[in-house]
């Protein structure tokens, strides 16, 4: 059995919202498949006791002065949106219509 | 000056200062050099020429003025189209950025420009840095200087192939897991990935924010670490940045080149190489490493067992933090907007359209791929095994460092492969990336520079990585090769690259003209010799 379906390939595109195509599903599961399966090897690599490493050099968090910097200008930041309105960006309906 | 393109950054930069050329001279060059030729290799999507002649005219003007300058100033450069550039347009090869203009700089960028090196343009590469051809920019794929159906190596194979084919004498890459060392290694290039923190990542477009770094790309070492030092150094705006000196990279490429490596302990990595190795790439490897043991370099083999599990656990690490990075990619405050054809145009079914849209293919594969790892059943099986092999690949490089000073590998298993050979197959792709991937797992320093060409004729690369913060003593071995080589071939490897005006002008292939290693005019060249 393969280990990702074409059914978990949609679930998985809508949870990144993508909205694939049919033909798109069928190939990525093909590929996906394939490719999961030379990865699966990693889950046989490293025992328990091993420690879990998320950033090759380790640092700890500091803060910086508490003093106000420049930033971008209203202007600069609506420069690249899709659409604005009243000096702020505009986005579609947030909420579907009631079933 | 007959071609002011063929000269080393080194060398403009003297030419500069003694006010025997100046940058507009040096920027006007490199212009019509991209004129001439790019129309055949497409490294560039986007020309700067009014901004870099100003760039260049102002870069002139403070020498003029008497003003201190910094070594590269008036040199041009070119930038991977990752890197955010204030009021230029900066895709990331991909359509759903098609017209994005940032609103600021990213450091690095900054930092030329302040160096006044005028830029000359943004550089073609895969789709967000995902792929190792650059056939996965949604503006169409960068062609090998050596052989115009090839690829020439990616992610960042625009900036490769901009300074392989003399457009630029210096370029800006990103690597997160190999995409400035894979193109260099292919295009006969040299190109550093330095210490992860050594330089700094804001205005870098993230795609996995613990193994991305910018580094520099050139056609030989001395000038790859001038550009290393006029990048490099720590950046407040981001969080990974080492606060610490830049290390002292161009003073130890001198070294090397003059031939001082006596002493230096290298180990040979038993797991990259042989088997999935061309022959070609084999055969240049050991005769590189026959020069630098003449050279009194001590070689030993080193083996580091969990290299083997490197590539799997990449393939789980980036896609995870792909997919996390790539949600900024909403539709709502920059970038393309797609609203469906059908039903109500609700925020998500926006969003969905739009990425649907605007991503790639690759893209889109490594998306799912995160999204997957991350997903709840699966998370600690993949995305928790992935992380603990990165500690073993540490674990392998710390015990190597107690016997050698640096560890060396071909940098890529093949020459470069034709166009289309392997867009339809992924994983074969992928594993272009075998030997560069431990480094950014790990962090470290890597370097690519040219070893030769194999029997096919194409460019070959040798790989050294070294400790954290080690950088300067990469450039010092990366430099004693090169000198020894390009000494033994008779003139630098991309002298017998094929000439690109004559092929653009005479509608020939690449493969035609051929390119095993003609015009050196030396009987050990760089195939090797007379075997």
């Amino acid at each position: 059995m393969p280990a990702i379906t074409r059914q978990e390939v949609a679930r998985l595109a809508e949870l990144a919202r993508i909205a694939l195509q049919p033909d798109e599903l069928d190939r990525m599961a093909g590929q996906l498949d394939t490719i999961v399966e030379a990865i699966r090897t990693v889950t046989e690599a490293a025992g328990g006791d091993v420690p879990a490493t998320s950033h090759p050099i380790a640092l700890v968090n500091i803060y910086r002065p508490d003093v106000v910097r420049p930033s971008l200008t209203v202007a600069q930041a609506l420069q690249s949106a899709p659409a604005e309105e009243d000096d702020q960006f505009k986005v579609p309906q947030i909420l579907g219509e009631e079933p | 000056m007959s071609d002011l393109t063929r000269l080393t950054a080194a060398e403009m930069a003297g030419l500069l200062a003694g006010g025997q050329v100046s940058s507009v001279e040096l920027t006007k060059a490199h212009l019509e050099r991209i004129d001439q030729v790019d129309p055949a290799v497409h490294a560039f999507l986007q020309t700067l020429p009014e901004v870099a002649l100003a760039e260049a005219a102002a870069a002139d003007q403070a020498r003029r003025d008497g003003e201190q300058l910094a070594e590269l100033a008036g040199v041009p450069v070119a930038v991977k189209d990752v890197l955010a550039t204030k009021g230029l347009r900066t895709t990331c090869g991909s359509r759903i950025l098609e017209n994005w203009i940032p609103a600021y700089d990213a450091t690095v960028v900054r930092k030329v420009r302040e160096a006044r090196l005028p830029v000359l343009g943004k550089t073609n590469m895969d789709e967000f840095a995902m792929g190792s051809s650059t056939e996965h920019s949604a503006y169409g794929p960068t062609h090998n200087p050596w052989d115009l159906e090839r690829v020439p190596g990616g992610s960042g194979g625009g900036s490769a192939a901009a300074v392989g084919a003399f457009e630029a004498p210096l370029a800006l890459g990103s690597d997160t897991g190999g995409s400035i060392r894979q193109p260099a290694a292919v295009t006969g290039t040299v190109g550093a990935k330095p210490t992860y923190g050594g330089v700094s990542r804001y205005g870098l477009v993230a795609m996995a924010s613990s193994l991305d770094q910018v580094g520099p790309v050139a056609r030989n070492v001395l000038d790859t670490a001038l550009l290393h030092e006029v990048i490099g150094g720590h950046d407040p705006m981001d969080q990974t940045s080492l606060n610490e000196p830049v290390p002292p990279v161009a003073e130890m490429a001198r070294r090397g080149l003059a031939g001082d490596v006596k002493g230096l302990r290298i180990g040979v990595v038993a797991e990259l190489g042989g088997r999935g190795y061309q022959q070609g790439v084999m055969d240049r490897f050991q005769e590189a490493l026959k020069l630098l043991a003449d050279l009194g370099v001590e070689i030993q083999e080193v083996s580091c067992p969990s290299f083997s599990y490197a590539l799997p656990a990449y393939y789980l690490i980036m896609p995870s933090e792909a997919s996390s990075n790539l949600a900024r990619f909403d539709a709502m405050r920059y970038g393309l907007r797609v609203t469906p054809a059908e039903g109500p145009a609700t925020v998500e079914a926006v969003m969905g359209a739009t990425r649907e849209a605007g991503f790639g293919p690759e893209v889109k594969r490594r998306i799912i791929l995160g999204t997957y790892a991350l997903s709840a059943g699966y998370y600690d099986a993949y995305y928790g095994s992935a992380q603990k092999v990165r500690t073993l690949i540490q674990r392998d490089f710390e015990s190597a460092w107690e016997n050698v000073d640096m560890l060396v590998s071909p940098t890529v298993p093949t020459t470069a492969f034709k166009l289309g050979e392997k867009l339809e197959d992924p994983l074969s792709m992928y594993l272009q990336d075998v030997a560069t991937i431990p480094a950014n797992l790990a962090g470290t320093p890597g370097i690519s520079v040219p070893s030769g060409l194999a029997e096919d004729g194409l460019p070959t690369g040798f790989q050294v990585v070294g400790p954290a913060r080690a950088d300067a003593y990469l450039y010092q071995l990366a430099g004693a090769l090169e000198a020894a080589l390009v000494d033994k071939w008779g003139g630098p490897l991309l002298d017998s690259a094929p000439d690109l005006v004559a092929l653009a002008a005479g509608g020939q292939t690449a493969g035609d003209a051929g390119s095993g290693g003609r015009g050196i005019g030396h009987q050990d060249g760089p195939t090797g010799g007379a075997k």
